[in-house]
């Protein structure tokens, strides 16, 4: 470890720089996308239009897992780009596998939650909180979804090119949409879960 | 569904257009079959990663869509022309100020502007590219398959028709049950990915890529304004995609955001619309405010009065845009308090307005004023914007408002600020920067033909709306009785649209005429301008700039200039990195139309097929790793040879 001791491998071109900053703004794009998502959830919150409300479907159990598997596999995913600064591929795979895995978990557990919503009688038509809802959660899966998807596609480059200056950068980047997946989570938990079990 | 359900039938001046669609389309793939020209258009334009290029095939589009929104608003103009005329009915009156405000605002203005952006701010800056060139390509072919969808819907399906804000509920399913709305819906979504990318390309470019030397405040004022824009962009249109994905959701699967019905709201669509619409007015006029401080400071042969003032006002401009939405809709129900505040932070976007302006006027103070025909449109600019500004003002007055609310008043405000802000600075940027992109000037005699027609023919046009307006001639009125006694002056502003159109008439023969005879040898500075992008060639090569220049001051290339210190040494050349072209973006472009397609006619099975398309593009491209190539040395010797004689 000599050289790359003061500036990691994924800032090492000046075109990846550009990448990242260009993946920031587009966060910063995200976060107003998310911003509107929320906003117009608490507008139609209460619009419930004689349909069940938030306190009548939400089961805090199965909401603190997804919770809890959601924020292990943005710990794992920070794992994954250290076992990168390290130059250990093999730390890399596993840990985003594990991230991986844990993100599809994730996916199931929210994929049986809404199932068990419209077995309650609240689909996306049923009122304005629940096309809210279902919109905003939706949105976040959506994400989820493609951030697997994604992140499986670098894996396989990885594996075919090793732990270069483009592929350090395109994890990179995979791994800061992966935490900022997690943060807009723990804003769905606080002001949709919890804020909606008690008021 | 039947063939007469798909295709828009029953009337003749439809049937005429489809014959001619159909005709043209024909006509040019014959045409491009016959010169073999199909390879070039592939390799050189179809797949190009070039700025200069993408930019160009922008102001492509731009003119078109300026040509079926122009032709929407004669429409328009000749049906009011006379009291009690019926040349089109409600519903087709309806449907053409729809396609007219959307084609105008987002199909005609922002291509235009982000074509000349893309021309010009790299090489402002002193760069070889956009931060991201393929992205940039991207954003023009998305931008492009989205306007062609929103054009398609005057042929197959019919138009949109609840107006270019297209509020709820009238933009519901319920009352407007055709797949007019879903076409806005789908077609503004998909154009709007494009200019999203184009905002987030242009803020790490311009923060990443300016030549050494080149601190903020020594930034060309156009490229100040690009910024600012491209920040309100990737602001702004996250809040669009909400929306329209709402309205589609509402649209095609029945839920309920903004149905009167089972909870839904409204209001929750105005905001969200205002809340993107009102910058997105911004967003088209600042850049345009920079291209007037580049020409207003060329022309005046004097560096720009106030510089720094003119970016905070810009800035603030910014911020306060974002603040003000609520102007739109004081009549529909807010309390006194909500209105009081919305009227005061749209009355101070007065403020640094009022700054910009008295810049200009300063700039110009004992200039050696040169009345070039981009000149010209920059001194028109200034009175007729002015009274844009002061109806703005009026308007803004919430209490006042409610007698010219929705009034053809508030339809002449909008375009007393839209086409002296917009139109005229794409015609001053077009006439400026045409030599950088093709090496020879427009017409300066033709060019001012092109400029007084439009300017007479723009103030006969909407000025009498004014007065109709006050006299409570309501917006969006298809006719009116001849005891209103407004028959005299829609019949003046009637002609006064027509002289306009003769102007643009005489724009396009003017382009026609240059190609064809306009002196190739203007040199890389025919303006003897101040900054970057005239110390290269012109028309400007495909690498930009063979070395890449040292910025010392603002305006740096004028300073360069008088002290004659523009050289370039042979020595100091080296190979230059360039991307290679790519197919990726047309075809995942052209894969998100054909998604856009299928889903406004909400056969979703089909929709799920194409959506295949997208997903192998963007696999395709996640798995690229094409460094590009580099031009060698002996290369550029030889092309930067042949516009400056010969090499230090
Ligand atoms: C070419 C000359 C133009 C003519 C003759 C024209 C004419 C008109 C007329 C008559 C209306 C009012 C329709 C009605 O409410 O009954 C209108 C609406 C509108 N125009 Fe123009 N216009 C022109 C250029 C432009 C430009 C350059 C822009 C924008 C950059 C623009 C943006 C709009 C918008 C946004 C509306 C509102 C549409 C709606 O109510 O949904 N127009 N135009
Ligand atoms: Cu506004």
């Amino acid at each position: 470890m000599t050289s790359h001791t003061t500036t990691p491998l994924e800032y090492k071109t000046e075109q990846s720089q550009m990448n990242i900053l260009g993946f920031w703004v587009f966060l910063g794009a995200e976060i107003v996308l998310f911003s509107t998502l929320f906003a117009s959830y608490f507008v139609l919150e209460h619009n419930t239009a004689g349909g069940p409300a938030g306190q009548d479907i939400f089961i805090l159990k199965d909401v603190l897992i997804e919770t809890f598997i959601l924020l292990t596999s943005s710990f794992t995913s920070g794992l994954a780009i250290h076992s990168m600064r390290n130059h250990d591929k093999k730390g890399v795979l596993i840990w985003m596998i594990i991230t991986l895995l844990l993100g599809a978990g994730f996916l199931y557990m929210e994929i049986n939650e809404f199932i068990h919503y419209v077995h309650e009688g609240a689909t996306i038509q049923t009122s304005g909180f629940t096309a809210a809802f279902f919109t905003l959660l939706g949105t976040h899966g959506a994400h989820v979804t493609f951030g697997i998807i994604w992140i499986s596609l670098l894996l396989v480059q990885l594996v075919r090119r090793g732990i270069t200056e483009k592929t350090s950068s395109k994890l990179f980047i995979s791994s800061l949409y992966w935490h900022f997946l997690d943060v807009v989570w723990i804003f769905i938990f606080t002001f949709v879960y919890l804020k909606g079990m008690v008021m | 569904m039947s063939l007469d359900e798909f295709f828009v039938t029953g009337d003749p001046l439809i049937l005429a257009s489809q014959i001619a669609i159909g005709l043209t389309m024909v006509g040019l793939i014959a045409l491009i079959t016959y010169l073999k020209r199909w390879k070039w258009l592939w390799n050189e334009w179809f797949t190009t990663v070039d700025h200069k290029k993408i930019g160009i095939m922008y102001i492509l589009a731009g003119v078109l869509m300026f040509f079926r929104g122009g032709v929407d608003g004669l429409l328009m103009k000749a049906q009011t022309s006379r009291p009690g005329l019926d040349l089109l009915d409600a519903q087709h009156y309806d449907e053409i100020f729809t396609t007219h405000g959307v084609i105008m605002i987002l199909f005609m203005a922002m291509p235009l502007l982000i074509g000349i952006m893309n021309v010009v701010i790299p090489l402002q800056i002193g760069a070889r590219d956009v931060a991201f060139p393929k992205l940039n390509a991207f954003s023009f072919w998305i931008f492009f398959a989205g306007a062609m969808l929103f054009n398609l819907s005057f042929v197959i399906g019919g138009s949109p028709d609840a107006g270019w804000t297209s509020y709820f509920p009238l933009a519901g399913k319920e009352f407007t049950p055709g797949v007019g709305n879903n076409y806005y819906a789908i077609s503004l979504q998909i154009a709007g990915i494009g200019t999203l990318a184009t905002g987030i390309n242009f803020v790490v470019t311009i923060i990443k890529m300016r030549a050494p030397g080149m601190s903020w405040m020594k930034l060309p004022i156009f490229v100040w304004t690009t910024f600012i824009t491209s920040i309100i962009i990737v602001a702004a249109f996250p809040i669009l995609t909400i929306a329209l994905l709402y309205m589609t959701l509402d649209r095609l699967f029945g839920t309920h955001f903004f149905t009167v019905a089972a909870g839904g709201d409204p209001m929750l669509w105005l905001n969200l619309f205002w809340l993107w619409g009102h910058p997105e007015v911004y967003i088209v006029v600042l850049p345009a405010f920079g291209m007037f401080s580049e020409v207003i400071a060329t022309f005046a042969r004097k560096n720009l009065y106030g510089y720094k003032s003119m970016v905070y006002a810009v800035a603030g401009i910014a911020f306060l845009s974002m603040l003000v939405w609520v102007h739109h809709f004081y009549t529909m129900g807010n309390s006194a308090a909500v209105n009081s505040i919305f009227s005061l932070t749209t009355m101070m976007i007065a403020i640094p307005t009022g700054v910009k302006i008295f810049n200009w006027l300063f700039t110009l103070r004992k200039g050696r004023i040169e009345f070039s025909t981009s000149m010209l449109w920059a001194l028109a600019f200034i009175p007729c914007f002015t009274i844009g500004g002061v109806t703005g003002v009026m308007l803004a007055m919430a209490a006042a408002d409610y007698q010219y609310h929705n009034t053809m008043f508030l339809v002449a405000h909008f375009h007393y600020v839209l086409i002296p802000g917009v139109v005229f600075a794409v015609f001053a940027g077009l006439y400026y920067w045409w030599p950088k992109m093709f090496g020879f000037k427009l017409n300066e005699k033709i060019g001012k033909w092109h400029f007084w027609l439009f300017v007479i023919g723009f103030n006969m046009t909407f000025m009498p709306m004014f007065f109709v307006g006050l006299d409570g001639m309501s917006r969006r009125m298809y006719t009116y009785a001849e005891s209103t006694g407004w028959g005299a002056w829609l019949g003046f502003s009637a002609v006064g649209s027509l002289v306009m159109a003769a102007g643009f008439a005489a724009l396009c023969y003017n382009i026609y005429w240059s190609f064809r005879y306009a002196s190739r040898n203007v040199g890389n500075d025919p303006w003897n301008a101040r900054s970057l992008e005239w110390a290269t060639a012109s028309p400007a090569p495909h690498y930009n700039f063979a070395v890449v220049p040292e910025v010392e001051n603002l305006d740096d290339f004028w300073y360069k200039k008088k002290k004659g210190t523009l050289g370039l040494k042979k020595s100091d050349l080296k190979p230059v990195h360039m991307p290679s072209n790519s197919w990726t973006p047309i075809v995942l472009a052209g894969a998100f139309g054909l998604v856009g397609f299928f889903l406004v006619f909400e056969w979703i099975p089909l929709a799920i097929i194409a959506a295949v398309g997208i997903v192998v593009g963007l696999v395709a491209n996640t798995f690229d790793y094409d460094d590009g190539y580099h031009i060698p040395v002996d290369e550029l010797e030889e092309e930067e040879r042949e516009w400056r004689g010969d090499l230090q």
